[in-house]
């Protein structure tokens, strides 16, 4: 069976010990995650987390039944293909008189921003889908990277599809 | 009314309908044995040898009636001490909730004495666990652990409950007892696919697990496989579920199965699978599995469906309603050629079976002692096992005295496992209890002994001594050119002794005639309200077969060495 990557987004209780609980399940189960994240939601009492991973039908079908019978799972959904998938990367780079006019272009061109500066090292704060961001840290590797720092994959459906609207 | 943390927990055991309890105490939950005390005349709390024992107690009560067995055992040790027997009722699907007391919330974290995160310990071993921090929410958490112990597929929960919110007070209001979370109805499409399937099937095999065991459908599934005109297997799990003096029932099948019930289940066109998991033990090598088969599936859990086998057809929810209206969509059906081919299948195996027991050595094969305890064994007797070649002889010889009958570690195969739950089984049902184990098994947790003869259970152990562990030394020499490492136990233990010690009974029997004596004897004995153990002597060198490599096919049985 042919491996993709896809999202899959969880509703959970907002309480302690929720992620512990659900990351537990990926290591026992052995799946592969690329990313995770979490944070809070629309409602108060749940959090959501987005799960950024590949493999094959049966890997996407096992996740979300695995999920699907954690307690503090409310609602898991596949999103689908065209979701937007965003991605937060705090990036430092050094540079000196020579390249920094090039590394604003590179800034400007991915509409990225410079959040600190110093003769240095300068950092930069982009946003963008995964490729988006994997280009631009391709792009800054012959300057000499100090540190970066992504957040993972949040996403959300196009149009008016909600999690709570899927799967009815 | 007004009460603290532990006489709320006792309160709400009681109020979910909790009779008998399995515990230890210790210094974080002397609050609550102070509450047990107080509501001793309602609730009956058996005192283990070890934490481990009083899980596995826990676990064979609620194997014996589908009830959900009760624990409780002290923070630190005591709570890691259940860890093994929360894991076997994970791993059989067992309702238990096991209730652990903890250091006080201030001292939570610090490394404090006996003090051990048991929610994290028990995370993957649980169907959920709660760590209690309020005591106005303890009595609804202990409710939901009820209710998640016993719902869609049962499993353990664990409850901690910090030793600071045992003491603080709040006000109980006496609940019903909680009702299981009913499972979806299964949509009408699935049904009829499913009679569909049947229709087309010539060779159909019916194949139970341990989710139909518990739900009493014996006599519906015999009348399901009449009319459809199929066979009947089951897994390890399932043994029990379907009376097995049906012409249908052709036994377990798998590793150490019956050949006719995996040679059927391998020439079947249609398999249809009620609350199975297909686990390694009963397919193999899972690419060779049923290939000639199309497979249905019904099962309460949505994760086992594709989990280990891809089926043609899964159907997740209530699975007692699905299989009902199957069954009754199903139109009447003769196959003669299938049901030829499985009478055909079952002469092959008795003589299988003769062959089996002629190479046997003397002076007895495990069969003819097997055939020794069905004679004898009173009616309703729970027969209950610890792990191994005994174990899979138990599997393959014994006949049940019907569901719930039954109480064996299959998923995580514990070794020790079975002292404790025959305890638990006759402290819920006060049925006759016969334990069968080994002494390899018997030597893990045998200080349960000293429970059953304080507690007067009337319980009769056989012993099949053979001085080696037997089963992986038939693996040694099978798969690993005889080189016994470390399965020759070479111990003096005089087990009749050692039961005179703790307070019991024992017999010993080297040959069938002295068996038969000292069953016979055991068997008096229990009814006077004795534990006996029976040590009976075999040969280290009896095998259980046939046997499916580990990862082989049905092509690779082996039926003779």
């Amino acid at each position: 069976m042919e491996k993709s990557k896809f999202v899959i987004a969880v509703y959970v209780d907002n309480q302690a010990g929720v992620l512990t609980r659900v990351t537990g399940m990926f290591t026992r189960r052995g799946f592969n995650i690329d990313t995770v994240t979490g944070g809070e939601t629309e409602r108060s009492e749940y959090s959501r987390i987005t799960i950024y991973m590949s493999g094959d039908d049966n890997v996407k079908e096992q996740m979300i039944n695995q999920l699907r019978k954690l307690v503090v799972v409310k609602k898991v959904e596949l999103l689908e293909e065209e979701a937007i998938k965003r991605e937060l990367m705090l990036i430092k780079v050094k540079n000196d008189s020579v390249n920094r006019s090039e590394i604003m272009t590179a800034v400007d061109v991915f509409r990225a921003s410079v959040i600190d500066y110093s003769p240095e090292g300068m950092c930069i704060e982009v946003t963008g889908n995964p490729s988006k961001i994997d280009a631009f840290v391709k792009l800054m590797e012959p300057f000499g990277i100090l540190e970066m720092c992504r957040t993972g994959i949040v996403a959300l459906d196009r149009g008016n599809i909600t999690l709570f609207s899927k799967g009815k | 009314m007004k009460l603290n943390g532990a006489q709320i927990l006792i309160q709400t055991l009681i109020e979910q309908g909790v009779s008998d309890v399995f515990g230890y105490p210790g210094g974080q939950v002397i609050n609550i044995y102070d509450a047990l005390y107080e509501y001793r005349d309602k609730i009956n709390h058996v005192l283990t040898a070890h934490e481990q024992g009083a899980a596995h107690a826990a676990d064979g009560y609620s194997r014996a009636t589908g009830k959900v067995g009760v624990c409780i055992a002290t923070s630190g040790p005591g709570a890691t001490n259940l860890v093994t027997g929360i894991a076997t009722a994970m791993l059989d699907s067992i309702p238990m909730v096991a209730i652990t007391g903890n250091v006080p919330c201030s001292l939570i974290g610090k490394d404090s004495f006996q003090e051990i995160d048991i929610t994290g310990v028990t995370l993957p071993i649980t169907k959920h666990n709660y760590f209690v921090t309020d005591v106005n929410k303890l009595a609804d958490t202990l409710r939901e652990a009820f209710s998640l112990a016993k719902s869609g597929r049962p499993g353990p929960v664990l409850v901690d409950i910090p030793k600071d919110v045992q003491v603080a007070s709040c006000e109980y209001e006496r609940h019903a007892v909680v009702d299981k979370i009913p499972l979806p109805k299964v949509k009408q499409e699935y049904i009829e696919r499913a009679a569909e399937m049947i229709k087309e099937s010539q060779r159909p095999y019916v194949y139970i697990g341990g989710g139909a065991a518990g739900l009493g459908l014996g006599k519906e599934i015999v009348e399901f496989a009449g009319k459809i005109d199929g066979a009947i297997g089951c897994t390890f799990m399932g043994l029990s579920a379907v009376p097995q003096e049906n012409e249908r029932f052709l036994g377990m099948q798998g590793m150490h199965g019956h050949y006719a019930s995996s040679m059927a289940q391998d020439e079947a066109d249609l398999i249809i699978g009620l609350g199975v998991r297909f686990s390694d033990r009963a397919t193999g090598n899972v690419a060779k599995f049923a290939k000639k088969s199309k497979i249905i599936q019904i099962d309460p859990d949505c994760a086992e469906i594709n989990k280990n086998i891809r089926v043609d057809l899964g159907i997740v929810g209530d699975m007692r309603d699905a299989f009902k209206r199957i069954a009754m969509c199903c139109e009447k059906k003769s196959n003669p050629a299938w049901i030829a081919r499985v009478n055909e299948l079952k002469k092959q195996e008795e003589i299988l079976e003769e062959e089996i027991a002629a190479a046997s050595t003397v002076p007895l094969s495990p069969k003819q002692a097997f055939d020794i305890i069905n004679e004898l064994k009173p009616a309703k007797t729970v027969i209950a096992t610890d792990v191994g070649q005994h174990q899979m002889w138990t599997a393959q010889y014994v006949k049940f005295d019907g569901p719930r009958r039954f109480a064996s570690s299959g998923g995580l195969g514990t070794m020790g496992f079975g002292l404790g739950a025959a305890i638990g089984a006759y402290v819920a049902t006060k049925d006759p209890v016969i334990l069968i184990t080994g002494d390899g098994s018997f030597g893990m947790n045998l200080n349960e002994l000293a429970t059953a003869v304080s507690y007067k259970i009337p319980l009769v152990i056989v012993l099949m001594n053979n001085g080696v562990l037997g089963m992986v030394r038939q693996w040694q020499t099978l798969f690993f050119g005889k080189r016994y490492s470390n399965t020759v136990l070479n111990r003096k233990t005089d087990f009749i002794a050692l039961a005179k010690a703790f307070g019991a009974e024992g017999y010993r029997a080297e040959t069938l005639v002295e068996f038969r004596r000292a069953l016979t004897a055991a068997l008096q004995d229990m009814k006077k309200g004795k534990t006996v153990l029976i040590d009976l002597r075999i040969d280290k060198d009896e095998m259980v077969l046939p046997m499916l490599p580990p990862g082989g096919a049905i092509s690779d049985m082996i039926t003779k060495v």
